[in-house]
């Protein structure tokens, strides 16, 4: 009985968590913030040095091969720092998907991955939810349609597609016919596009790919709460830190309880968190009959604790909070756009309703 | 990450659940508890086989084996299974009991561990006053030195199983003259002393669930000095380092609830549609689903830090807060889910499950104030697990 992380993934969480706060403190994240993309890739490169971006590989690609709760570890650690990077798509959903499918198709892009000369964007979003009349439509190798809200396709070398429930594709972004246009958010740190395909060749076609696709989704909740609740730590230890140094009244704020409630209310949020975190991760590899509603619950939980933890947070700062200068909205911004990146609370715990038979299938 | 417990345990489980399968449990009477002559030979069996007092030492009535955590789980786990009585007493079992071996004299372990163990005494804590609830320190009940004896005067409130307890554990004050936490001390007192008055003190849960709450009134009850236990002055100390005694268990009683909640959203009916059909309850249940799964993997967590020796820091600490809090929110579900059925009460007709969740609503309040308001809870949590600054202290008007 060993509830909780190995020596080796605490040695992960500190060395990520300090190569981080080194390399990209949010004096760059506001350097970044004004290019195109904001994906960087120098920083791509230095996080496969790290071994990171491979984190899921396996170890012909030239990957680790580690577990999903590695990778959650790191996608919390990019959280807690707001780092902009295609990590959530490159390193854990197309890895995984493309894991998943095998093949001799899958591995260049794998290695690619690993080695960090590849980012491979992920459009999934219709698997979920259609809007805008989104759809892609696969013919004789040629790919239509559109797909919204792509993580981190543009500036990619390539986009993983899950075209259908069934089908996954890959096509290359400089492809004729493919164009991809960056959809800007509130969120400064990560990168959504609309991936536009008009008959475009697809490099690589996965035909009955419906377990893969549903093992991409698992895996990217997962590593998407983790980023949430990485997100949601840096903005409680920024307001526990301001109460601690603020002066009103010839008082640090700190000292009043309904400051100090609010931080103890935060808290007592994401401590438990993390234990659900651990657990939802872990199942994805050794229990993975309970990944599926797992993955629901841990984003749909740690969304909803985001919610709130931003908005506290953001209080506990008072006026100071609100400015471009103090930083802060970069997490609280963060925590909004992933709400929804990948199914928003309603629909997962409409899903886990489902899963567990309580509901009829949608 | 590993979930399971250590091979050489499954002996051990296994032997604790042949036990349960050929030994018949005595009945439990109405507020679930053992009586009599059947709660000593059950208890005093259990300690034979080691399966209660299992880490008490032999020369005071207990097993005498080395303390290990994971037995101890296993055994929750396995007379939770066979709905088994075992622990009776619990004021009485887990607060006086580690209290009197650390801190008791010889002859007062000799006199209390064994027939406390083996349900032959039981006990009442009087720590909490009318004037002093939330801080504690500041309670009034004083005793006053006669010859060999000290007078007892004062009211005590909270004090559940007053009306049927032998024995008290009681916070007085002996040096009125000294600073509120250091005035006080730590006294064994026989609840058949003359002075001591009981009454009743009724709660919202009115004739559903736990009911065993009173007021006890003190006038010049006469204990004897050699009954304090540890040095006069410093029983809030020794109260302190009881409430550290509280037992790391795995909990997945969230689960359990909710399961029940489940199997009540398939029952209940409104139009003839169940209400597990309706998205708006379903979705209120997946919340709740999240919260229960969340605390049980926490317990897990907290499990492991003590296992290892390590303290669990502001993860341990607010437990309490959410445990209880989600149990209430359950039970808000269920009224929902009922309706205007579920206020019935008192074996009316249509009673939902005997008033159950009404109940387990008003325990559910009960705890969110009782051993620490959440209100407190939180500023421990702020002061110690955050390491904010404390409240200054008022001017003195």
């Amino acid at each position: 009985m060993d509830f909780g992380l190995s020596e080796d993934q605490q040695l992960l969480d500190q060395t990520v968590r300090g190569f981080l706060a080194e390399q990209v403190p949010i004096e760059r994240v506001r350097e970044l913030r004004e290019q195109g993309c904001p994906n960087d890739r120098g920083l791509w490169r230095a996080l496969a040095e790290l071994g990171l971006t491979g984190i899921l590989v396996p170890e012909a690609q030239g990957g680790s091969a580690l577990g999903l709760l590695d990778a959650a570890l790191v996608s919390q650690a990019l959280g807690h720092a707001a780092t902009p990077a295609p990590f959530l798509s490159s390193a854990v959903m197309a890895t995984v998907a493309l894991r998943a499918s095998g093949g001799a198709q899958a591995e260049p892009w794998l290695a690619g991955i690993a080695s960090g000369e590849q980012v491979v964007g992920v459009a999934a979003t219709e698997r979920f939810s259609v809007r805008e009349e989104a759809g892609l439509t696969l013919d004789g190798g040629r790919i239509s349609g559109k797909s919204l809200m792509a993580l981190d396709a543009f500036g990619a070398d390539a986009v993983l597609l899950a075209v259908d429930a069934d089908t996954l594709a890959v096509v290359r972004t400089d492809a004729p016919g493919v164009s991809i246009e960056r959809l800007a958010t509130v969120d400064a740190t990560r990168c959504t596009a609309e991936v536009a395909l008009s008959n475009a060749e697809a490099a690589a076609v996965f035909e009955g790919a419906g377990a893969a696709i549903t093992r991409m989704l698992d895996a990217g909740r997962i590593a998407l709460a983790a980023d949430t609740l990485g997100a949601c730590e840096s903005m409680v230890e920024q307001a526990v830190a301001y109460a601690k140094q603020r002066k009103q009244f010839d008082r640090l704020i700190g000292s009043f309880q309904a400051v100090k409630h609010m931080c103890s209310e935060m808290i007592a949020e994401v401590e438990p968190a993390r234990s659900l975190l651990w657990y939802a991760a872990h199942s994805f590899d050794a229990l993975p009959d309970e990944a599926p509603l797992m993955a629901c619950h841990a984003l749909a939980h740690i969304a909803e604790i985001g919610r709130e933890i931003a908005s506290v947070s953001t209080q506990v700062h008072g006026g100071i909070g609100w400015t471009d200068e103090q930083n802060l909205h970069f997490w609280f911004k963060r925590i909004a756009n992933s709400r929804h990146l990948l199914g928003g609370p309603e629909h997962l715990r409409a899903r886990a309703a489902e899963i567990q038979g309580f509901a009829p299938a949608a | 990450m590993d979930l399971e417990f250590d091979e050489r345990y499954d002996g051990f489980r296994q032997e604790v659940r042949g036990f349960l399968e050929n030994h018949q449990a005595p009945k439990r009477d109405d507020a679930g508890e053992l009586r009599g002559a059947d709660r000593r030979a059950w208890l005093s069996l259990l300690i034979e086989h080691g399966y209660w007092a299992r880490t008490i030492p032999k020369e005071y009535g207990g097993y005498g084996a080395e303390p290990d955590l994971l037995e101890t789980v296993i055994l929750d786990e396995e007379f939770t299974r066979a709905n088994a009585p075992r622990g009776t007493n619990l004021q009485g079992t887990s607060m006086l009991v580690p209290t009197l071996l650390a801190h008791g004299t010889e002859e007062q372990k000799q006199r209390w561990v064994g027939p406390t163990l083996r349900g032959e005494v039981t006990w009442c804590q009087g720590y909490s006053e009318p004037g002093s609830g939330s801080d504690l320190a500041s309670l009034q009940t004083r005793a006053v030195e006669d010859g060999d004896d000290f007078l007892i005067s004062g009211q005590k409130i909270w004090t559940s199983t007053a009306d049927k307890a032998q024995m008290c554990f009681i916070l007085v004050r002996t040096e009125p003259d000294a600073k509120k936490h250091e005035g006080i001390s730590y006294v064994l007192m026989p609840m058949d002393t003359p002075g001591i008055e009981v009454q009743p003190l009724e709660t919202m849960s009115g004739s559903i669930g736990e009911n065993s709450f009173n007021q006890v009134f003190l006038t010049d009850v006469r204990v004897p000095r050699a009954n304090v236990v540890g040095q006069r002055g410093e029983g809030w100390k020794i109260a302190n380092t009881t409430l550290k005694h509280e037992r790391a268990s795995l909990n997945d009683n969230a689960v359990g609830t909710f399961e029940r909640l489940v199997r009540l959203m398939n029952r209940e009916t409104q139009q003839g549609v169940p209400a597990m059909a309706s998205p708006v309850f379903r979705d209120r249940l997946m919340k709740l689903q999240a919260r229960a799964l969340t605390m049980k993997h926490h317990s897990m967590r907290m499990l492991t830090c003590s296992l290892k020796g390590e303290s669990p820091g502001v993860a341990g600490l607010v437990v309490k807060l959410q445990n209880c809090q989600l149990s209430f929110d359950m039970a808000d579900l269920a009224f929902d889910v009922m309706g205007e059925l579920g206020s019935l009460y008192d074996h009316a007709k249509y009673e939902r499950e005997r008033g159950w969740w009404q109940a387990f609503s008003f325990l559910a309040l009960g705890l969110i104030i009782g051993g620490g308001t959440a209100q407190i809870q939180k500023n421990i949590i702020a002061e110690r697990g955050l390491g904010l600054p404390r409240e200054p202290k008022p001017a003195k008007a």
